[in-house]
């Protein structure tokens, strides 16, 4: 089996996509020719042709509206937004058209489309590159988000975004592009859109996040396991619909949990998952949540850029403040 | 010569009928026997019919804020019936005209306009799409769909009709500009009623035409006559016919005027001149293709009273039948969110409908 990065595994899943199914067609600024801007497309141009690869205009409002009329008539869609500040301006075909023209047409027109884009800092990128704007997202109904944070991952839940019938947006964090290989099967299946995974088993406190943040978390489990903490790490992976059931569950257990995201603390998507612990997962709690995010500021310069993001040390701060509580 | 001329463009105006109904010169083939006419002019009192039975309804509580086409029937109604049944409409919120000429009920218009999705589940142009209340952003969903044809080789043709206020927005011109890099089968028609709510085209934007605007996407743009419904028909055909058959996307800018308020939440007195809108009413589409039935001899009174007779019954009928209708049951809101609803979700359909039980 050969190991591939994510950006390797993400092209597989276009390919196989693209193979199975003639309706999968990608279309995006520089995705044929160049193979994108982060080589997420490299070869599918040659492999697939002009008509299932298109290279766009330089107008993110109308790569999203051309893809729901795509969908509407049948086709499916994989668009490519260059960076996470740019998919700003989709938001209104995202909100006001994709994720509700199936309940406005009572389901006589539909939109499988997907929208791609890569998120997050770490990269040193130039200004509007590196923000996690996954939160401006996640409050539209009727839209399914999606954050791989391995190869593999990125595989089955790209493969199941543009199987499924609904519109989906999936964010794809660069600093973990080319940051881990890991052994992918060409299998074809997909993973569950649905599913919270379980990255590290442990019983004394429960990181969750999702994305790139999954692996600081993991590297914190590290570093908690050598003092005899064993925490539980969770990869959220799809936060819409959220499955807060496996965190409920998992806090059950540990008592205690660090919710960690790169977005600004304050109404971010750790927010809600607070929420829910704070209501049904209340009395499993033997600490306050803590939350460890970007800070409520405008993403940094490259030059501060470490200083914003949630780092191993902070993570390990919120466990160790969770775990002070008797 | 340090300077030199290196494009030149020009905006062709068509025009068949004066505004008392006499023909200009020679007619589009269509129109050579009157008895063609006929149909659209029914359609546009149909339409005039359904407005004034939907504003009524509004007034009366009983229908919800509603956009009058008043003055614009030939605008839709002679774009609708350039399309071949197989071509998708795109419309916005102002084109009850062309959608009842493509096969929507005035009772699905009803539903629709009274708060109940059902009304754009229609069931006659099922790839139609549904009418676009935010401005311009459907614009890029019509060249989507017009992609599509291209991709599957069909020759069809994709109308996306929007108002002069929409072509000052990016929506519109990166759908025209994409549509026409691409030669997509797209046809976007401007109804240029004059006002954007309370902004006339004068500050809606320093072009001549809006017409023009096609030139910057390198396709072909043209104005004419909107209260001339064989200027519209045949116009928006030939742009349809061309789309159809390879030769891309184009702009058409219908002039005519909005005699209406911008909706039933607008009171137009506010910012012009009931002058202005008198001196409209002397262009009046309907009246203009009256004239010319009349003037050709397949019209008479007794014609004129059926039809009027006829639609005030078919928009009656349709608003007794929406009057009847029951709203939706509670869990409707959550049956069409996607096409299987997440089990996190089932909870919350589950509360409403509890909710909804115990509200009787």
């Amino acid at each position: 089996m050969a190991e591939r990065t994510l950006v390797e595994a993400i092209n597989l899943a276009l390919a196989r996509a693209m193979a199975e199914d003639s309706r999968v067609v990608i279309l995006g600024e520089d995705v044929g020719r160049d193979g994108g801007v982060f080589r997420v497309t490299e070869g599918l141009l040659g492999r697939f042709g002009g008509e299932r690869v298109l290279d766009t205009p330089l107008a993110e409002a109308a790569i999203a509206g051309v893809s729901v009329g795509l969908a509407a008539q049948g086709f499916r869609p994989v668009a490519e937004i260059q960076f996470m500040g740019f998919a700003y301006s989709t938001i209104d075909q995202l909100l006001n058209h994709a994720s509700r023209l199936r309940t406005r047409t009572r389901g006589r027109l539909s939109c499988p489309m997907v929208l791609r884009t890569p998120c997050g800092g770490g990269i040193h990128a130039p200004e509007h590159h590196s923000e996690s704007g996954e939160a401006c997202f996640t409050n539209i109904p009727g839209l399914r988000v999606v954050v791989p944070s391995s190869p593999r991952r990125a595989y089955g839940l790209l493969l199941a975004a543009i199987r499924d019938p609904d519109p989906v947006v999936f964010l794809e964090p660069t600093r973990i592009y080319r940051a881990l290989r890991e052994e992918v099967a060409d299998s074809g299946e997909a993973m569950p859109l649905d599913r919270t995974f379980t990255l590290r088993e442990g019983r004394d406190v429960t990181l969750v996040g999702w994305g790139a943040v999954t692996l600081d978390l993991l590297t914190a489990a590290e570093r908690l396991a050598a003092d005899g903490i064993e925490a539980e790490v969770l990869d959220v992976a799809t936060l819409v619909p959220l499955d807060a059931e496996r965190i409920l569950a998992s806090v059950e257990k540990t008592g205690r949990c660090v919710i960690c995201h790169e977005a600004p603390l304050s109404a971010g998507f750790g927010a809600e998952i607070a929420a829910r612990l704070a209501g049904p997962g209340l009395y499993s709690l033997l600490a306050p949540v803590e939350r460890v995010a970007g800070y409520d500021t405008v993403m940094p310069l490259p030059r501060l850029e470490r200083s914003y993001l949630p780092s191993v040390e902070r993570i390990l701060a919120g466990a160790r403040r969770a775990l002070s509580h008797a | 010569m340090p300077k030199r001329s290196i494009a030149q463009f020009a905006v062709d105006y068509t025009q068949y009928l004066a505004p008392d109904g006499r023909a200009l010169g020679p007619l589009p083939s269509f129109a050579e026997d009157a008895a063609n006419l006929i149909p659209l002019y029914r359609s546009m009192v149909l339409t005039r019919a359904f407005d004034a039975k939907a504003i009524a309804l509004q007034r009366t509580g009983r229908l919800g804020t509603f956009a009058s086409s008043l003055g614009q029937e030939a605008v839709g109604i002679g774009a609708a019936s350039a399309m071949l049944a197989d071509d998708v409409l795109v419309p916005s919120f102002r084109d009850q005209a062309a959608q009842l000429w493509r096969g929507v009920s005035p009772l699905e218009l009803l539903l629709y306009w009274g708060g109940d999705e059902r009304g754009s589940d229609f069931a006659g142009p099922r790839e139609d799409f549904p009418i676009a209340v935010p401005v311009a952003s459907h614009a890029p969903h019509a060249a989507g769909a017009a992609l599509a044809f291209k991709l599957r080789r069909e020759r069809r043709a994709v109308l996306c009709i929007l108002g002069d206020g929409a072509t000052s927005k990016g929506d519109f011109y990166e759908a025209l500009n994409l549509a026409g890099a691409w030669h997509l089968p797209l046809v976007i028609l401007i109804n240029n009623n004059q006002w954007a709510i309370s902004v006339p085209r004068s500050a809606q934007s320093a072009a001549e035409t809006l017409a023009q605007k096609a030139i910057a996407a390198g396709v072909p743009g043209e104005q004419l006559d909107g209260n001339d419904v064989l200027a519209v028909r045949e116009r928006v055909a030939a742009a349809l016919a061309r789309a159809r058959e390879g030769g891309g996307a184009s702009l058409v800018e219908a002039v005519t005027y909005r005699l209406d308020d911008h909706t039933t939440a607008d009171d137009a007195r506010r910012y012009r001149d009931d002058a202005e809108v008198s001196r409209h009413w002397e262009n009046d589409p309907v009246a203009r293709l009256r004239a010319h039935l009349v003037a050709r001899g397949v019209w008479s009174r007794a014609e004129e009273e059926n039809v009027l007779a006829e639609t005030a019954a078919e928009v009656d009928k349709a608003a007794e039948a929406y009057l009847a209708t029951a709203p939706q049951p509670v869990e409707a809101m959550f049956d069409y969110l996607f096409a299987k609803l997440p089990p996190a979700t089932l909870a919350e359909r589950e509360e409403a409908v509890a909710e909804g039980k115990r509200r009787g």
